[in-house]
């Protein structure tokens, strides 16, 4: 299979300080900061004002609106404040802040021990809602929505995208080594829930240990764990389609167009935390590594943790890095502060030096045609990034397909040049959306 | 906290913030074009032994005016002086590489400013020029000092002291002339093959060019491709049509004479000035190599390697609007 695969980039995956290294749960910070804006879509209307006590698991943010899911207290305490902070992805948001009690207290009548099996779909679909389960993977869709296709879609296939293919993160990996029994069962609540026959779990080829786990781990289900080809961007939504089920999801439709609903490994385990134990979504595993932290580790961490306790629980910083990045070093979002919250679809935060950055200036394009090579979706980077430098929205639209791009950033990584070829797609998009193009 | 900005990336004393990806790769334009530079090399210094001292100063007159030249553009334009990336070095490089050994003084400097300033800085410096700059210098070469550019002089290996290439012994005598003229086929094919025959001082040795050029393929800097189809299309054109009827050419001299090694290898894996697909690269090489046909056997001149190269690269802009990658989710 791997030889097939024409486009893309193979990247050094600087996965070894963290792969090996077991989920850490550690203290419980002093204080929590969630923001009431998780993903893109309607933002949530805070249930608690400064003062109020309240305990794990207690709803504390929700919206009416279909694309929107609640938010849970991460810990039990005070909220002491409900005002704009800083935030991972956009910039700035409302957000809760709760001083931890140190009790840790779950509140009350929110566990229950559940036969799934047994369980009628609109119930756990409910569930699923209830709980604030969006996808983890990184892009933070309510998950929800996914689950209820509209009545005219098909759904035949269960892709469960284990790829894992941004380079530094682990956190996906040790999931499926350590919880790879609530993993599965969380994929065979979305099996019965999907009422699908066809499953599929993508892992990339350079964990073969999480292969062996999850194949053990369904032991006679019949659920086909596939090894992937390692290569960058595999875990993109389009791109495991394409591998592990050869269809294309059409321009400007979903993969539920092709009959295949996508979710990732640790929207899973919520899916199985709220179906099976009632456990709403409050805390995730992320990978903390990069050359400015002294001990990278995986750890597991409750929402609304701010990166600098989570620094500090790897030992903290061993010099001050150049580029802080939530997420991967790809589609990852670089911050400027480490008092940003960990939001539901943060899987890494990553401390860099120069060395992993790089910081050349841009020259000129020099039409090499690396960029058209890598880019998965076939499409002509250069000539999108120059025309939307020099103000030709419409025809990276209409002519070079700019909507299309997936943001996956291998252009930019292969240009020899250094050219901003992303960033300068990104402004075409946002140009191209406010004259009302989409 | 004080904050400037370079590229687009606002930096301050304590950390970068710009849009994804943060992880870029290590080949850069200063490293593709050195080492293509480098890879020149054995031919370059192949060529100072074979013809002397004037191979030599055909070749630091070219590099070094080319450098100047695009050092002087880019200080008027009020430019970044952009010379340590080596594209104008290289460009000073290969002009050289298409000249007769003993070329007077002034005819590489007057090459090079053609290939600078007038192919690339006036179109817009690196990235923007349509022709290739070297061959642009050539072409304006060849038509300002004709009898220069044209005059071989005798060679240091002294079985083969002659004063003209193999293809125009060929062009104006015939097959059997220039089979005479290295005693035997097999002998032409050694000579050819090691580059112990007059001609432009740098395309005459294929082993050392095609070295160069695998090194280029093996670094993943070019796609064997181009190469593959613009020497086969001429191996196979010059067979079947041969001097005496169909399929009776002698392919292998042509693929081995002239300027097609290293127009295939070092010219026509110019990135600025072919096309940016491997579908229209496939096109670009393999009209190339029919133009060149075409030229040698029905042309007044004997070669047309430089002269294919410039017309394809006409074709350029309209190969990219047409020829376009398979998409996904467009079929």
């Amino acid at each position: 299979m791997s030889n097939k695969i024409k486009w893309g980039i193979h990247p050094d995956t600087h996965k070894t300080p963290t792969e090996s290294k077991a989920i850490e749960t550690n203290k419980l910070p002093s204080k929590v900061i969630i923001p009431v804006r998780q993903h893109i879509g309607a933002p949530c209307v805070p249930l608690v004002k400064k003062g109020d006590s309240v305990k794990k698991g207690q709803l504390i943010a929700s919206s009416d609106a279909f694309v929107s899911s609640n938010i849970h207290a991460s810990i039990s305490g005070t909220v002491i404040e409900v005002a704009d902070k800083p935030h991972p992805v956009f910039g700035q948001s409302l957000s809760i802040v709760i001083e931890n009690d140190g009790l840790d207290q779950w509140e009350d009548g929110v566990l229950v021990e559940r036969n799934w099996e047994a369980l009628d779909n609109n119930e756990i679909v409910e569930m699923v809602k209830n709980a604030g389960i969006v996808g983890m993977g990184g892009a933070t869709f309510p998950t929800h929505v996914k689950l209820v296709p509209p009545k005219d879609v098909k759904i035949d296939t269960l892709v469960i995208n284990a790829a894992e293919c941004e380079p530094f993160l682990t956190a996906d990996h040790r999931v499926m080594l350590e919880y790879s029994e609530r993993v599965a069962t969380g994929i065979l609540i979305l099996k019965k829930l999907l009422g699908v026959d066809s499953v599929y779990v993508g892992i990339e080829d350079n964990k073969m240990d999480a292969v062996k786990a999850m194949k053990a781990a369904f032991g006679d289900k019949k659920v086909n764990v596939v090894p992937i080809a390692t290569r960058y961007p595999q875990g993109g939504e389009k791109m495991i389609i394409k591998t592990l089920l050869n269809r294309e999801v059409p321009s400007g439709k979903l993969p539920m167009n092709v009959g295949v609903v996508v979710q990732n490994v640790a929207t899973a385990i919520a899916i199985c935390d709220a179906v099976r134990n009632g456990i709403p979504l409050i805390e995730r595993v992320v990978t903390v590594t990069g050359s400015a932290i002294k001990e990278p580790k995986n750890l597991l961490l409750r929402i609304g943790t701010t990166f600098a306790d989570a620094i500090a629980q790897c030992g903290g910083l061993k010099f001050a890095p150049d580029k802080l990045i939530m997420g991967g070093p790809f589609m990852g979002n670089a911050q400027y502060t480490t008092e940003v919250p960990i939001i539901k679809g943060a899987n890494g935060i990553l401390a860099l030096g120069k060395a992993e950055i790089k910081l050349d200036a841009e020259s000129a394009c020099i039409s090499c045609g690396r960029c058209v090579s890598a880019c998965p979706m076939g499409l002509n980077p250069s000539m999108l990034s120059l025309m939307a430098e020099k103000g030709f929205i419409d025809e990276t639209k209409d002519i070079y397909n700019l909507l299309d791009c997936m943001e996956c950033g291998c252009c930019s990584f292969v240009c020899p040049a250094k050219r901003k070829i992303v960033h300068n797609i990104r402004y075409a998009k946002k140009v191209s959306a406010a004259k009302g193009g989409k | 906290m004080s904050t400037e900005v370079i590229n687009n990336n606002v930096v301050s004393n304590e950390i970068y913030v710009s849009s994804s990806p943060h992880m870029l790769s290590e080949v850069s334009t200063k490293k593709i074009m050195w080492t293509v530079f480098a890879t020149l090399m054995p031919a370059v210094i192949f060529a100072v032994y074979y013809f002397g001292m004037p191979a030599l100063t055909t070749i630091i007159l070219s590099v070094l005016s080319a450098v100047i030249f695009e050092a002087l553009v880019q200080k008027l334009r009020k430019k970044q002086v952009t010379v340590s990336d080596g594209s104008a070095a290289l460009t000073g490089l290969l002009l050289a590489m298409c000249l007769p050994a003993s070329v007077p003084f002034y005819v590489p400097i007057a090459g090079s400013f053609i290939a600078i300033v007038v192919a690339k800085q006036a179109m817009g410096g690196l990235g923007q020029n349509i022709f290739n700059p070297a061959h642009i210098g050539r072409a304006a070469l060849m038509v300002s000092w004709p009898v220069a550019m044209t005059t071989w002089t005798n060679v240091r290996y002294t079985d083969a002291v002659t004063s003209a290439t193999p293809l125009n012994v060929l062009k104006l005598q015939g097959y059997d002339a220039l089979i005479n003229m290295f005693g035997s086929q097999s002998e032409m094919y050694k000579s050819l093959f090691l580059g112990l025959r007059n001609g432009s001082l740098g395309e005459t040795s294929v082993v050392l060019l095609v070295l160069g050029g695998l090194v280029l393929i093996f670094k993943r800097y070019i796609d064997w491709v181009m190469p593959a189809c613009m020497i086969g299309t001429v191996g196979i054109l010059t067979w079947i049509f041969g001097p005496d009827g169909f399929f009776t050419g002698d392919a292998l001299f042509h693929m081995m004479a002239g300027g097609l090694i290293i127009g295939a290898f070092f010219m026509i894996t110019d990135y600025v000035t072919t096309p940016i697909t491997r579908k229209g690269q496939i096109i670009f090489a393999i009209g190339c190599g029919v133009i060149t046909v075409l030229i040698r056997l029905l042309g007044g001149y004997p070669e047309g390697v430089c002269y294919s190269i410039l017309l394809m690269n006409c074709a350029t802009p309209l190969i990219d609007r047409f020829v376009r990658p398979v998409q996904y989710g467009r079929k």
